[in-house]
């Protein structure tokens, strides 16, 4: 087995599945029907990527755990995503925020890993680069209307800004895997794509009229399973049915 | 999903014997009535009625499921569910916007459902339990609702009509995945089979309530039925609901929860048993056991999200004012 890319795979898995599920905890409470459409469809997105990630990764591992598996049947210290995914929603400012900077980062990261030396790898960022793009343009979107909008959704969006932040550093943490990642020309290194995703931020923020953010003070832990407080929740309706019915075909 | 009860839809008719005779002549000849096209007050009134109930039920309808988002069993069952959910979302966006021609508004309709004033199907005023549930609905439910939809496909009024060919395609694609969801419970664990035999318990027969009062107490099905918005009477519908689905039961391995059920060789029909048309009038007038919590979910997000809403349209406006620009780079 290739431990470098099992490890980086599930890494990137857990994100997108972490995330969709936050975003899909929105389904039939948005603030308006057509964001009750538009989340639900972003989430299914990040969960397909999520899919085809743990597939790959399955395979990869050849020990017999399937998509299933490895994204029901582990304990919370296995779980490598960064930690801003599995935050809890917050208002729809901090939710569209969220996705924004995590979409903004992806779109970069999967447009440089269409050109991967692993046809798998690269086959499965030119799907997801498409989807990125879109769930950028969405998010960015909502981002200038709240922080442009009335007094009220500025100041949502400030706090918003606030309170993610601190989880924006880890984006680009770079360990012995992205190393190994990025030497391979697998994966990009997160590290190289922070200029350009400062970039992109700032230009919506500009728009936005909020101010860029700090990325000094970052909190991590999540790429060795150590998690918020919230992360124990979310796995516990994730893997509600996996627990009480272990081993059964659905 | 379900144009049950029209509860105390009246008709205010002012309009000349001539004007009505004229357009009762259009519905005779089976032409279809467009949003600028002279119409009855009634048949205005009536179908606002009816299409703002069916959108509701399609928006209320996303709860009991969404519900279960979170906790899917698989990856494969997680994505079905959240594009399904999806689809009726998208099902209540056809249908306020077909109600929107008739003079009503998304924003009117929605006040009307988070005060409670508006009606949508009890169905939904249940609660989901087990991962069960979700493959009942499935195919009970939306089975119900295909019952319901497919003759109004054929609907007098061309966007209820229109709209109703679009979403009858999807329908019958989430009763089908509601039932491969109870089949493979059905061929799975005993813990499996019982879950999926306690969902049927409870859900067959609010699913067969869906379809209304019996045919003596119905208020507004003969007037309907002369402007061609209603085709066949809640009886026919709900016969042909149960001749179709209790087969489906049986290939299943399940026990339908009625004693009475028989086939009744000398009309080719399921006989089945006494409805309890006291829980359905109960549930009808918000006494189900979840009426008030799914309005309030639907009242809090209304709510909630008002301050996004209004956001939107404060930088439309601002932007309107500014020369146009693309918001986000591409
Ligand atoms: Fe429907
Ligand atoms: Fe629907
Ligand atoms: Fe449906």
């Amino acid at each position: 087995m290739h431990a470098p890319l099992f490890a980086a795979l599930i890494r990137l898995a857990d994100d997108h599945l972490i995330l969709g599920h936050r975003l899909s905890e929105w389904c039939g409470h948005a603030p308006m029907l057509e964001e009750d459409l538009a989340m639900p469809n972003i989430a299914l997105d990040l969960i397909g990527q999520a899919r085809a990630l743990y597939s790959y990764a399955g395979d990869i591992e050849a020990a017999g755990r399937d998509e299933d598996l490895l994204a029901f049947g582990r304990l919370e210290r296995d779980y490598q995503n960064l930690l801003i995914c599995e935050l809890p929603n917050g208002d729809f400012a901090q939710t569209m925020l969220r996705q924004f900077y995590f979409a903004s980062f992806m779109l970069l990261f999967w447009a440089e890993a269409e050109g991967s030396s692993n046809a798998t790898v690269a086959a499965v960022a030119a799907k997801a680069v498409k989807e990125a793009k879109y769930h950028r343009r969405h998010c960015g979107e909502w981002v200038i209307r709240l922080g442009d909008g009335t007094e009220e959704s500025t100041l949502r969006m400030q706090e918003a800004c606030f309170v993610l932040e601190p989880y924006l550093g880890e984006f680009f943490a770079v360990d012995d895997v992205a190393i190994e990642m990025s030497k391979a020309s697998i994966l990009p290194n997160p590290q190289s794509l922070r200029g350009a995703w400062l970039a992109d931020v700032c230009e919506v923020f500009v728009s936005a009229k909020l101010q860029a953010p700090d990325l000094t003070h970052a909190h991590k832990g999540g790429r060795q399973g150590r998690h918020t407080e919230a992360m124990g929740h979310l796995l516990a309706q994730l893997q509600y049915m996996q627990r009480s019915f272990p081993n059964m075909t659905w | 999903m379900y144009s049950q009860g029209l509860i105390g839809a009246g008709s205010d008719n002012t309009e000349t014997p001539e004007f009505l005779t004229a357009f009762q002549a259009r519905i005779d000849a089976d032409e279809k009535i467009e949003p600028n096209d002279p119409m009855p007050a009634a048949y205005r009134k009536t179908l606002i009625r009816q299409i703002g109930q069916h959108a509701h039920s399609e928006i209320v309808g996303m709860l009991p499921e969404s519900n279960w988002i979170t906790r899917a069993p698989t990856l494969r069952r997680k994505v079905a569910l959240l594009a399904k959910v999806q689809d009726e979302g998208g099902h209540g966006l056809y249908l306020y916007s077909a109600a929107e021609t008739l003079g009503v508004s998304r924003k009117e309709m929605t006040e009307e459902l988070i005060s409670g004033r508006a009606k949508y199907s009890s169905i939904f005023n249940y609660p989901t339990q087990t991962w069960a549930d979700i493959g009942a609905i499935g195919w009970l439910v939306d089975g119900a609702a295909i019952m319901n939809q497919v003759p109004l496909c054929r609907c007098s009024y061309g966007p209820y009509a229109r709209a109703m060919i679009r979403v009858c395609k999807e329908e019958s694609f989430h009763q089908r995945q509601g039932y491969e969801i109870m089949f493979t419970l059905a061929e799975g664990s005993a813990a499996q089979k019982d879950m999926a035999q306690d969902a049927l318990n409870r859900w067959w027969w609010p699913s067969l309530m869906m379809f209304g009062p019996p045919d003596g107490d119905s208020l507004h099905s003969d007037q309907s039925t002369l402007w061609k918005i209603k085709r066949f009477s809640n009886d026919e519908l709900r016969q042909k609901f149960v001749d179709a689905t209790v087969p489906q039961a049986l290939r299943l391995g399940l026990t339908l929860p009625d004693e009475a059920l028989a086939w009744n060789e000398a009309e080719g029909r399921y006989d089945y048993g006494e409805i309890d048309w006291d829980e359905f009038w109960s549930v009808v007038k918000g006494h189900g056991p979840l009426n008030k919590d799914r309005v309030a979910v639907r009242k809090k997000a209304w709510d909630d999200g008002a301050w996004v809403r209004e956001a939107a349209l404060a930088y439309a406006r601002k932007r309107a004012a500014r020369a146009a620009t693309p918001l986000v780079a591409e």
